[in-house]
């Protein structure tokens, strides 16, 4: 299976992936440390994959989306953002909305957390 | 080999001739940078499509193990 049928399932099997460098125990770059810290925190539940296990997704996420940058967030099979765009998204009580609208499951109180936290 | 905040600046603006454009070296370390781009082209795209079209003024630099830009956190917006 080609890298990009690969991601292709992987996404549409699985509610909220996030392709990043090492694992959401333990992160391996501190843009997929944020956004790994932001979903753990808030509880949601979502699949991880490291990138760094394996170079043909490595390069494949990045054609897959025509975005240059890991970590890349998916929900429900359409790419959110990067690292910059989930942070802004979280701040700005985007990320609940879209969470809302596509049925997935998170701690409100603990986003609601974060953005006191930095306020 | 790592890039200059001039360098940054330089590939942006020549995408975005109009923009408004800070770049700060967030480290202190000349190899993780912060851009904020602001230019009116971005009104009416969603903020996936705005960073799309930065990344694509940096022409590759970002991409690959030997990508000569290590970190470049991104904020775009539309002018006010």
């Amino acid at each position: 299976m080609s890298a990009k049928d690969q991601i292709q399932q992987t996404i549409e099997a699985n509610d909220v992936v996030l392709y990043m460098k090492g694992s959401k125990m333990m992160p391996q770059c501190g843009f997929s440390s944020r956004v790994a810290g932001v979903l753990n925190y808030m509880g949601v539940d979502y699949l991880d994959v490291d990138v760094l296990a394996d170079p043909e997704v490595r390069q494949g996420i990045k054609d897959f989306s025509d975005w240059p940058t890991i970590p890349q967030l998916y929900v429900k099979g359409e790419f959110v953002g990067g690292c910059d765009i989930v942070t802004e998204m979280t701040l700005s009580g985007e990320l609940d909305t879209l969470f809302d609208q596509k049925g997935v499951g998170y701690n409100k109180e603990a986003a609601d957390k974060i953005r006191e936290a930095n306020a | 080999m790592a890039m200059e905040g001039k360098d940054i600046e330089a590939l942006i603006r020549a995408a975005f001739p109009q923009a408004q454009i800070t770049v700060t070296d967030t480290a202190g370390d000349g190899n993780h940078w912060a851009a904020e781009v602001i230019d009116e082209s971005f009104r009416g795209m969603n903020r996936v499509q705005q960073q799309r079209a930065v990344y694509a003024s940096l022409k590759g630099r970002m991409d690959g193990p030997q990508g000569e830009l290590h970190a470049l956190a991104l904020t775009t917006k539309v002018p006010e």
